[in-house]
């Protein structure tokens, strides 16, 4: 099963609107990846971003 | 000048972008420059620029660019190969097929959808280890206006030209913005979920025509194609030829890398590989943070890409796929850092780096990108 992660902006702090496909680490468009977004649909929710303070 | 071009002018297209195809002479592969294309991993994917397989069981085939090695017809130099890797004997529910989506925005003109709607003529050589009838068809986005059409393979592995008109279909939506306003589609393996009767216009998702023969269904069977043109008009015209540059760009919309045009980027590589690998300089604003300068796509891409995939150099060793190699002053040592999208427009994009330096300021970056917006 494929596994995504949300994204910072950092020093901002926000999350990005690519989150990363922890697969082989390409960056992915959460608003206009079909794959993505047909992963969502299935129900599934990505990892939450790294804690930048570890 | 002949009549038939004249005709096509007539019809409102002029003489420039006449073909609707991108890379209709199978020029142009940046992804994989001539290597052979598995269809192994998931259910769709791209071989040459622009041309998409789409296919529900793993394996049954490969593309390739000038698979075979055989002679193109004359006048070209390129097709696009495919090779049925197993007899396979498809389902009800099956397809396999490979195709172009052309850009809404690029086919507005046609008025589908609406009274008055043009014709289009299909015209491509094609070449196959089996003979029969073969199947094909145009669909609309959202696969519910089909029209499936056929054409016959006389000669086993001898090119053969075909031409198809296609009448303009007056109902259904077509859309005309930057999304898929049309799929051209070359069925190679149809279950009958997917098929319908040739040369009519149906409400449907419709791949192929009923009839058609399996490509995958014989081990080893090749279907090749080139010169594939879509144009208006019921006349096929000469293959439009347009300068190189001029069709790298038009691909170049929907996907770009930053490594030169036939070198495949590949993780773990070393770093001076000619023409893989970027060379830049990171603003390091802190010792774990930095961002990239603006990377500029050699030409408007269609939308923000949905993809931009990532490829490391061998620096440090051990590398890390998908990350980058930033150097670090102090020390003297190169790190890998990961990559996120820290800004992104149609123009291009910048990246964040997160790591672990020890440095800050003005850091060496090595590091390539692909980027797709396809359809």
């Amino acid at each position: 099963m494929e596994q995504y992660q949300q994204l910072r902006n950092e020093p901002m702090g926000d999350i990005s609107v690519y989150v990363r496909r922890l697969s082989d680490n390409a960056l992915i468009n959460s608003k206009t990846n079909e794959e993505y977004l047909k992963w969502l649909a299935e129900g599934n929710t990505p990892l939450p971003p790294e804690d930048p303070t570890k | 000048m002949t009549n038939a071009v004249n005709l096509a002018s007539a019809a409102g297209t002029g003489f420039a972008f006449r073909n609707r195809i991108i890379n209709g002479d199978m020029r142009i592969d940046q992804r994989n420059n001539g290597a052979s294309v598995g269809t192994s991993s998931g259910t769709s994917g791209y071989s040459l620029d622009r041309w998409f397989y789409e296919n529900s069981q793993t394996s049954k085939f490969t593309m390739q660019r000038n698979a075979g090695g055989v002679t193109p017809p004359s006048y070209f130099d390129n097709y696009l190969g495919v090779t049925s890797s197993s007899a396979y004997t498809v389902l009800a529910s099956d397809y396999f097929h490979i195709g172009q989506r052309i850009e809404g925005v690029n086919v507005s003109d046609l008025g589908w959808g609406a009274i008055g709607a043009l014709s289009v003529t299909l015209s491509f050589w094609v070449r196959s280890s089996l003979t029969g009838t073969f199947g094909g068809a145009i669909r609309n986005r959202l696969g519910t206006r089909s029209y499936p059409f056929t054409f016959t393979i006389t000669n086993a592995n001898t090119w053969e030209f075909k031409t198809v008109t296609i009448p303009g279909d007056t109902t259904g939506t077509w859309d005309k913005d930057s999304v898929s306003g049309l799929q051209l589609t070359f069925g190679i393996g149809t279950g009958s979920t997917y098929l319908a009767a040739a040369g009519s216009w149906a409400a449907g998702n419709y791949i192929s025509a009923t009839g058609a023969t399996s490509v995958v269904g014989t081990n080893g069977a090749t279907f090749y194609l080139t010169g594939v043109q879509l144009e208006v008009g019921s006349v096929a015209t000469p293959f439009e030829r347009r300068p190189y540059g001029q069709e790298l760009a038009l691909c170049q919309r929907y996907f770009c890398k930053s490594s030169s045009l036939n070198v495949v980027p590949v993780n773990g590589a070393a770093y001076a590989t000619a023409g893989m690998f970027f060379s830049s300089v990171a603003g390091a604003y802190l010792t774990t943070a930095a961002y990239t300068p603006f990377m500029k796509f050699p030409v408007t891409m269609r939308t923000e890409p949905a993809t931009i995939t990532i490829y490391n150099t061998n620096l440090p060793s051990p590398s890390t796929a998908g990350q980058w190699s930033i150097f670090s002053p102090s020390g003297g040592v190169w790190y890998n850092c990961s990559v996120s999208v820290q800004s992104v427009t149609q123009e291009g994009w910048a990246a964040a780096l997160a790591g672990s330096w020890g440095s800050s300021g003005g850091l060496p970056l090595y590091g390539a990108w692909a980027a797709s917006a396809e359809l």
